[in-house]
């Protein structure tokens, strides 16, 4: 949109939008989009143009009126050679520009900020790092890229924020992720938009760019008290991980201390990066996450424990940076009486202040 | 008129001879036991027409409750299942089989000089399982409807939903096998049924083009039935092939499901290519320009077909690696497609054009189809698709290669072969406008779908944002002129039953072994089955046979 | 041109073209219809290996991802019973081949022995799959129906299988998968089984139709495609042996 005049990109956006005819462009990804999004439509007018005028001329020059014989031709391999070559060219280069632009929506840059997102009929529940909770509603500021990391309760749902020119699937049993960088404040719309059952219209929301003030502003108001992290501390003690993740030498199960970004060697010697999705199958499928010179007998927590719990676990065991937060946490624990000497697996006893799995 | 190149006998003479296929045998068994394909064919005209009118009265229905933003004309669930219901019927029950089990069986092996498909009772098989399917689909639809959507996406439709998806999974289980053995018949009958002379190369473009359908049709469709039984499965005895929770995969019902569905749109719309290539020869009174180019996009449009259907999972958490491989491979399947477009555009050069009605829906299918088409590439290009899929785009993208592209090539055909089938003209006045309406109608619906759909309106949804609703009722006002356009055909086809001028034999003067026999035709097409010295769409031949022409006996 | 011309113009069309009684008027030659269907059946076939080619697909997926569960599961399945089905089936392909020679030869009695005894060995062969799906159903093994993952969690209480192979405990979570394998076993060999049963009634058919002297008087067009059919199945049969039975087998 650099090469392109100003004055008909005015045109093409702002005026098409206040016409509803064009979705805002509030992401720093949706002009490079658009950018894409108009060269196909040129190609595909001019394509259009072209087949209309053949035909219609065509149709005049050569009416039975006028041309009442018809000239028997064959063929032209050099015709046919032209438009084999050129529409296949154009539509290589719309596949490369295309796979940039896809390659860059769904590679989040590192310093992106993350907020967990979990879909299930028919709501969206955002989740901040910092505990606070959304439900149809997504804020974030200006000038910051933001990743969403998404997974379904139940069916699959999708994501989508037209007017960041942004959309991801949210699937029962993995994280996917997509990120953005929203540039202009204001209110835009939150779809659905994988049909989902009966509500599948009614799961929409609201996108609230701030600007990072704002934000901050909001932030302050909106919190809950406990943040992911907090919140998954409660859960990883009442759970009784504990029990075998701790630090103590005769420990039945590794310490979580800095495993969130390490490489990890598993029993069956393949060698894994720790990232979000390794801890979520770690905790529901652990029988194919052993860690090496451990005895495969962590329990699965598949039905336990809800996705949101799942993300708090996970917010949890990104922050242990130490030892010693590991050693807090088990201090905490051996402070609940139910917990002592629980057999790993069972299921938590319901505790007060505990959050609900 | 020299405007027409129309040529009827003399009407105060002319009669419908009197031995035909229609009047060989009479009687209700007759027809339920033939295995005459022509019979068969206009059986399964009937049965799709029925079925394209139950899809339509449901299209109704979502345009008139998408009028006003809030879903209030009917319940969201009633909404999910009309909308569901429409995908279903129109796909399964009438697209899939429309031009090739009415138009192919008819005039497969009249093309290609045989007196019947290779195994006429595998072709009333074939009937009887499409009615079978029919009928067990309509009882869903009374029964209480399903409402997954036609893609019945798993874990909804496994674990979610309690409508009648194993009944509507079975009814389309058996309406694939029905697709199966008209396939399969039609391959066998272009492999080993053609008349002496008839080489591969001298065949109509509508063989071609039925040919490459058929072997999406043989090698599809048994994906889709597997995937189908597995939904069953897991819905009755519920093991998690698809569960996550149970170690099964969400996204492998997807895979085996698209693997079908996407060879099926080209299963769709290649026999409808076939229909435009004969229609623009006929009335530009030339062979189709670049006929062994056309010829061989149809079958690399099949092939290709098979390797692209990953473009519907784009979003869907596959990897970015295999959103490369499927977005080229989706770039190098559209080039075919443009191939032919330009290649009916040039058989017009220098030929002598007439605009009867089966040529202004060729027309109609050459724009409507473009657009289309291009807009299919707004689509597969994985960088536009991420914001484009799953809205109204979408939507308008396949309406206007189904609807403005198949159904138009459809009725271009049903004109066409009209007065072949029935010894009859339609008259041409009232057809013309009906093609009209039919196009003005078409893009008042579609268009502002593709403007929805960049606002990012989703599909599927019962009610919308308010700012949406202009959009909405200008596509509701343009269905109904669409309407009203597909049901004048009805009414003047049957009038035309009656009252319709006598056709003779070739009242369009086409090549084509099936202009050269009466209209109605025989049971057995020919008497003798001709010998085949001339290529495809040859004028000139049709010129010298009209100069030996002895005059009719009788 | 229409029709009636080409009637006056061949005057010699009364004469009839000779063909056998069994050849269908839209055919000119018997050999054109027997290529055609011959052709067809291929073709049928082809459509089948697609069918079988989606659970094949599933089945490898989940194999490769679940490998532990697979292996332990399928240590519940008796090689000797399915080595027994191999044979019975590699059997029948051989006496149905011998059957088209006799049809060739038009060897009436040989032609039935044959389709008896395929009929015989189809027969034993879905025989032994009942007994075997008894065994799962006594086992709790069905999925579905109260579906246990005893023994596999702990392999000892199943001293029958254990005493061959020794398997070791498998974790809940990989044991739950266990499941998934047999809901593949039943699912294919279901499938198998379904072609099976399609095809001994056709079999049936054929017998009694052999007996009345069809397919030895030349048309024998009806049993070669059958033929087909059934080396077809029987070959799915030698895929789903090894995929499911020999898992762990080196």
């Amino acid at each position: 949109m650099d090469h392109i005049s100003p004055v008909i990109w005015q045109f093409l956006v702002k005026w098409m939008t206040s016409f509803a005819l064009f979705p805002p462009e509030a992401s720093k990804i949706a002009p490079q989009m658009d950018a894409l999004y108009f060269f196909i439509v040129l190609v595909s007018l001019i394509g259009l143009t072209i087949v209309v005028l053949l035909v219609t001329s065509f149709s005049i020059l050569y009416s039975k009126r006028r041309h009442p014989v018809a000239v028997q031709i064959e063929g032209s391999t050099l015709l046919e050679a032209t438009w084999t070559i050129i529409p296949l060219g154009l539509f290589l280069m719309m596949f490369v520009w295309g796979a940039l632009i896809y390659f860059r929506v769904y590679t989040p840059p590192a310093n992106a900020m993350n907020i967990y997102v979990v879909g299930k009929q028919w709501m969206w529940k955002a989740e901040h790092p910092g505990g606070q909770h959304e439900i149809n509603s997504l804020h974030v500021p200006t000038g910051q890229p933001i990743q969403l990391t998404l997974i379904s309760q139940d069916v699959f749902h999708s994501f989508s924020i037209p007017a960041f020119r942004v959309k991801r699937e949210a699937i029962p049993g993995r994280y996917t992720s997509v990120w953005f960088e929203a540039t202009v404040p204001g209110t835009y719309h939150l779809f659905c938009t994988q049909y989902c059952g009966t509500e599948h219209s009614h799961m929409i929301g609201d996108v609230v760019v701030l600007t990072p003030d704002d934000y901050k502003k909001w932030l302050a108001s909106s919190t809950s008290g406990m943040s992911l992290a907090q919140n998954g501390e409660r859960l990883f003690s009442s759970l009784s991980c504990t029990a075998c993740h701790n630090t103590r030498p005769d420990a039945r199960g590794p310490s979580l201390a800095n495993v969130y970004g390490s490489t990890l060697t598993l029993s069956s010697g393949q060698k894994v990066s720790v990232d979000d999705a390794y801890l979520r199958d770690a905790i529901l499928n652990p029988s194919q996450h052993i860690t090496q010179g451990f005895a495969p007998i962590m329990p699965t927590y598949q039905g336990q424990v809800s996705e949101e719990g799942v993300i708090a676990l996970v917010e949890y065991i990104k922050s242990l940076d130490s030892d010693y937060r590991v050693q807090q946490t088990t201090a905490t624990t051996t402070l609940l009486p139910e917990s002592e000497g629980r057999p790993a697996g069972a299921k938590p006893a319901a505790t007060q202040g505990m959050v609900k799995p | 008129m020299s405007d027409t190149i129309v040529s009827l006998p003399d009407q105060a003479t002319a009669r419908i001879p009197k031995l035909n296929y229609l009047s060989k045998e009479k009687g209700l068994l007759s027809w339920l036991l033939t295995g005459d394909h022509k019979r068969i064919a206009i059986l399964y005209l009937i049965s799709i027409s029925f079925f394209f009118f139950i899809g339509g009265s449901l299209a109704a229905l979502i345009r008139l409750e998408l009028l006003t933003p809030q879903s209030d004309l009917m319940a969201t669930d009633t909404y999910n299942k009309v909308f569901s219901m429409h995908g279903i019927v129109m796909i399964f029950f009438f697209l899939v089989p429309s031009v090739p089990a009415t138009l192919g069986n008819f005039f497969i092996p009249m093309m290609l000089g045989a007196k019947d498909l290779a195994l006429p009772k595998i072709n009333l098989l074939s009937w009887y399982l499409y009615m079978a399917a029919g009928m067990m689909g309509l009882y869903t639809m009374i029964a209480g409807g399903v409402d997954t959507g036609w893609t019945f996406t798993t874990p909804l439709s496994t674990h979610y939903v309690n409508t009648h998806v194993i009944t509507t999974g079975v009814a389309i289980f058996i309406a694939g096998f029905s697709s199966i053995f008209t396939g399969l018949n039609f391959i066998v009958t272009i492999h080993k049924m053609r008349a002496p002379g008839m080489t591969w190369f001298r065949m109509p473009l509508f063989i071609w083009a039925h040919y490459a359908a058929s072997i999406l049709m043989v090698l599809g469709t048994p994906v889709l039935a597997i995937a189908i039984v597995l939904v069953a499965l897991e819905r009755t005895v519920g093991i998690g092939v698809f569960d996550p929770a149970k170690g099964g995969d969400p996204l492998l019902f997807q895979h085996l499901f698209w693997f079908y569905s996407h060879p099926a749109v080209y299963i769709m719309i290649l026999p409808g290519m076939g229909v435009i290539s004969e229609v623009i020869s006929t009335f530009s009174r030339k062979r189709v320009f670049g006929y062994t180019a056309v010829a061989f996009s149809s079958v690399a449009i099949a092939v290709f077909g098979f390797f692209v259907w990953a473009h519907h999972m784009f979003i869907m958490g596959i990897s970015n690696y295999a959103v490369l491989v499927f977005s080229l491979l989706t770039m190098l399947v559209a080039v075919p497609s443009a191939i032919k477009i330009f290649n009916w555009a040039f058989t017009l050069y220098k030929g002598s054009i007439t605009f009867e009605t089966p040529m202004l829906y060729a027309f109609g299918f050459m724009g409507l189809f473009t657009i289309g088409g291009m807009t299919g590439v707004f689509l597969g290009t994985s960088g536009t698709d991420i914001h484009l899929t799953e809205t109204y785009f979408i939507v308008a993208h396949f309406h206007f290669v189904m609807v403005g592209g198949m159904l138009m090539a459809f009725l271009a055909g049903l004109h066409f072969w009209w007065p072949k089938m029935t010894g009859r003209m339609y008259p041409e006045k009232i057809s013309q406008l009906a093609a009209l309406i039919t196009f003005i109608g078409f893009n008042f619906t579609f268009f502002p779908q593709f403007i929805l759909g960049t606002l990012g309106m989703p599909r599927r949804y019962a009610s919308y944002p308010p700012e949406f609703q202009v959009l909405n009722v200008l596509s509701s006002a343009g269905a109904s002129i669409l309407g009203v356009g597909y049901l004048l055909p009805v009414f003047y086809l049957l009038w035309s039953l009656k009252y319709g001028a006598i056709a003779g034999d070739n009242p369009w003067q086409a090549t084509g072994l099936e202009w050269q026999t009466q209209s109605p035709p025989l049971t057995e097409n020919f008497t003798e089955i001709p010998i085949v010295d001339h290529e495809a769409y040859d004028y000139e031949w049709l010129e010298r046979q009209k100069e030996k022409e002895v005059p009719s006996v009788g | 041109m229409s029709d009636s011309t080409v009637i006056a113009q061949s005057a010699a069309a009364d004469e009839h073209h000779a063909h056998p009684p069994y050849q269908r008027h839209h055919f000119e030659t018997i050999d054109q219809q027997n290529d055609a269907t011959n052709f067809a059946m291929w073709l049928f076939l082809l459509t089948e290996i697609m069918f079988f080619g989606g659970l094949f697909t599933a089945y490898l997926i989940y194999r490769n991802w679940y490998y532990p569960a697979f292996v332990a599961a399928s240590h519940q399945l008796d090689i000797f019973w399915g080595g027994l089905n191999t044979l019975l089936l590699i059997s029948s392909s051989f006496t149905m081949a011998m059957g088209v020679w006799c049809a060739e030869t038009r060897k009436q009695s040989g032609l039935v022995l044959c389709l008896v005894l395929t009929f015989v060995l189809g027969l034993g062969f879905l025989g032994i799959k009942s007994i075997e799906y008894h065994e799962k159903w006594e086992k709790h093994h069905i999925p579905g129906l109260h579906f246990s993952t005893q023994s596999f969690a702990d392999p000892e209480s199943d001293t029958e299988v254990f005493e061959k192979y020794h398997d070791k405990a498998l974790a809940p979570d990989m044991a739950a998968h266990t499941e998934l394998y047999f809901f593949l076993y039943f699912a294919m060999t279901g499938m198998h089984a379904l072609h099976m049963i399609i095809g001994i009634a056709i079999l049936a058919f054929m017998i009694v139709r052999a007996r009345a002297g069809a397919y030895t008087n030349g048309h024998l067009a009806f049993v070669e495609n059958f033929g087909l059919y059934w080396h077809f199945v029987d070959i799915v049969w030698i895929f789903l042996f090894p995929l499911l039975y020999l898992i762990s087998r080196h």
